[in-house]
């Protein structure tokens, strides 16, 4: 795949947010802060770092990307639309019965997903497995890259693995934190404080690299570096902004569980026009 | 009736070598592992007592030692199996599967990737460690996920064979082990495959149902109701799911009561899948031997057996009050 220019996937980072408001409509069901505050991480990771093939889901020499907090998945979905490992008339299954597209992602059901994730706190030690046996096979060309959320790091799975990577100087492995200091019960901080988060990670043995999660030339760079550091497993810090992109939404613990209704999609997929610079008169009315 | 090929001796007046069900396992990992170089394994610090140490000196490269993380132990399998691998990940019963349902129902079943979970130290017969550490509801639990193989060998011999098959299985599988030394009633010719039940001792009156630790018991069983005048048929049951209705049914056809024993609680267990395929099928006249929805306590194994409920003289007495059904 030729690499985008940065405009260009800012504007396919748009293009999958107006998917994730479209699908979540349709469905009636579903998350919407989460997956839209991950736009910016999903496109990069699909459009520019990932080496995989989307013609080719199970090529023996793809990175690997876990979703540990499946309750994104929408996100992902639009960006495995959008690259081409389905059509995108198939993201308005989503939720729905006989779908590929499940309510929570499940690797036996679409090509090109790599783990089953929902119940929270599995991605990060299925990740130090596949990175064992890469090890194992010889396999030193390959990224392991699981996305969790913060509140998923309340998990004492999600330490266990931590602590594993650690141990074994799991190099390959790249974790992003989609830190966005909300959770279904409020604040992150209030409802069970993280905080010191990089420091936690470091005692842990990580190499630690906090960012802007939604400035998508920092999520390559930090993959870059992370990439070039050998010692040690390397976990992003990302700050995101939950409901990305979406004015109403954007913030508002509220919309971590809830799809947007009509009324609001019309308004979101409004905004998101806006926000693309191609429609200046929506903005106004 | 095929031969059975159990050992040349009899159970009741001569003694039987014995050995812990686990060390079988341990050969037959070690074996596994020389014969398939994508047989891995992992530890939850507990690499001695399972006897997963055989494998981890082998191959010191194919080993994974977690710590004492139980849900770390099963998720990393996955992981491992989701690359090709056929992870066998061991600890104590009562900790995994006891603790990391979760994961083992997301991650391997749902997922429907080849992780081999191995519980040692099931059971009562753990003994002075008490109930914390007397794993009675692995059966259950296990057997309540889609896809997943469960199996309760009687004896080493068996467990290695067991442990051989699940090598070469796709499935997701949970193997249960002992701690205690128990007598060896296979021999290396006795037939073992997975999803297959086996009439160890022929009879007409009463069949007895019986996995792991309890299958010595109720052939001992067997034995001593013979000299009552009560012909009891052994059908031995190593794979718990799943279940081999074809050769159960069979025997409950032929028979006018049915036993079954196990060392686990009987809700949901053996006793449990037994139920549920005879009520459907073919109802009978039942009772089942095993825990009684009740923890275990400290105390030597052969106490606690016998304060359970769990020896032959036990299976022997619940023959005995089924004899109305038993005439003819």
């Amino acid at each position: 795949m030729t690499k985008m220019s940065l405009e260009e996937l800012e504007l396919k980072a748009n293009d999958i947010r107006k998917d994730i408001i479209t699908m979540l409509e349709h469905a009636g069901s579903g998350h919407s802060a989460g997956p839209l505050g991950l736009a910016d991480i999903f496109t990069a990771l699909y459009f520019d770092i990932l080496k995989h093939d989307p013609s080719k889901p199970n090529w023996n020499q793809r990175d690997i990307l876990l979703l540990s907090n499946g309750h994104c998945v929408p996100v992902r979905y639009a960006a495995m639309a959008e690259s081409g490992y389905f059509e995108k008339s198939e993201l308005l299954t989503l939720r729905k019965l006989g779908s590929r597209l499940q309510g929570h992602p499940e690797r036996t059901k679409l090509p090109g997903l790599e783990n089953t994730s929902g119940p929270l706190g599995s991605g990060l030690s299925q990740a130090a497995g596949m990175s064992l046996a890469m090890r194992m096979n010889k396999d030193l060309h390959r990224w392991v890259y699981v996305v969790m959320g913060d509140g998923e790091l309340d998990e004492g799975n999600i330490w266990e693995a931590a602590m594993l990577a650690g141990k074994y100087k799991l190099n390959n492995i790249i974790g992003i934190v989609d830190r966005n200091n909300i959770q279904i019960d409020g604040p992150t901080e209030s409802v069970m404080p993280l905080e010191d988060l990089k420091g936690k990670w470091e005692a842990f043995g990580w190499h630690v690299i906090e960012i802007d999660g939604n400035n998508i030339e920092a999520v390559i760079d930090a993959c870059a570096m992370g990439r070039a550091i050998v010692e040690k497993p390397v976990v992003i810090i990302a700050h995101t902004i939950p409901g990305k992109g979406v004015d109403f939404m954007e913030s508002d613990f509220h919309w971590h569980g809830s799809p947007p209704n009509h009324e609001q999609a019309v308004k979101a997929l409004k905004e998101l026009r806006t926000l693309q610079g191609k429609i200046k008169s929506e903005a106004h009315d | 009736m095929t031969n059975m090929h159990l050992v040349d001796k009899d159970i009741l007046k001569d003694t039987l070598e014995s050995e812990p069900i686990r060390a079988g396992f341990g050969r037959g990992l070690l074996e596994a592992g020389k014969k398939d170089e994508n047989v891995v394994a992992a530890c939850a610090d507990l690499t001695g007592s399972t006897k997963m140490d055989l494998f981890a000196e082998a191959f010191p490269e194919r080993f994974v030692e977690i710590g004492v993380a139980e849900q770390n132990l099963v998720t990393v399998g996955a992981g491992l199996a989701a690359m090709g691998k056929v992870p066998f990940v061991s600890s104590y019963a009562a900790f995994s599967p006891g603790r990391n349902w979760e994961q083992i129902r997301t991650t391997i079943c749902l997922n429907d990737l080849p992780v081999k979970i191995v519980g040692s130290h099931a059971g009562v017969s753990v003994g002075p460690d008490g109930a914390t550490h007397q794993m009675l509801e692995d059966i259950t639990l296990m057997r309540v996920l889609p896809n997943m193989v469960v199996i309760a060998p009687a004896d080493s011999v068996e467990a290695e064979k067991a442990t051989l098959a699940l090598a070469e299985d796709k499935r997701p599988g949970y193997l249960r082990l002992a701690r205690e030394a128990t007598p060896i009633i296979t021999t290396q010719k006795t037939p073992f495959e997975i999803g297959k039940a086996y009439i160890l001792t022929p009879g007409k009156d009463v069949t007895i149902i019986c996995t792991g630790t309890m299958t010595y018991q109720a052939l001992a069983a067997a034995e001593m109701l013979y000299k009552d005048g009560i012909d009891a048929e052994v059908v031995h049951c190593p794979t718990i799911k799943p279940l081999d209705a074809a050769t159960i049914l069979s025997s409950v056809q032929k028979t006018k009561a049915v036993i079954t024993a196990e060392e686990a609680q009987i809700n949901g267990g053996l006793g449990g899948a037994v139920a549920e395929l005879l009520a459907e099928q073919c109802p009978r006249p039942m009772r089942r031997v095993g825990m009684k929805d009740r923890f275990g306590e400290s105390g030597n194994p052969e106490e606690l057996l016998e304060h359970f409920g769990l020896t032959a003289k036990h299976i022997a007495l619940v023959a005995h009050e089924l004899k109305d059904y038993l005439e003819d």
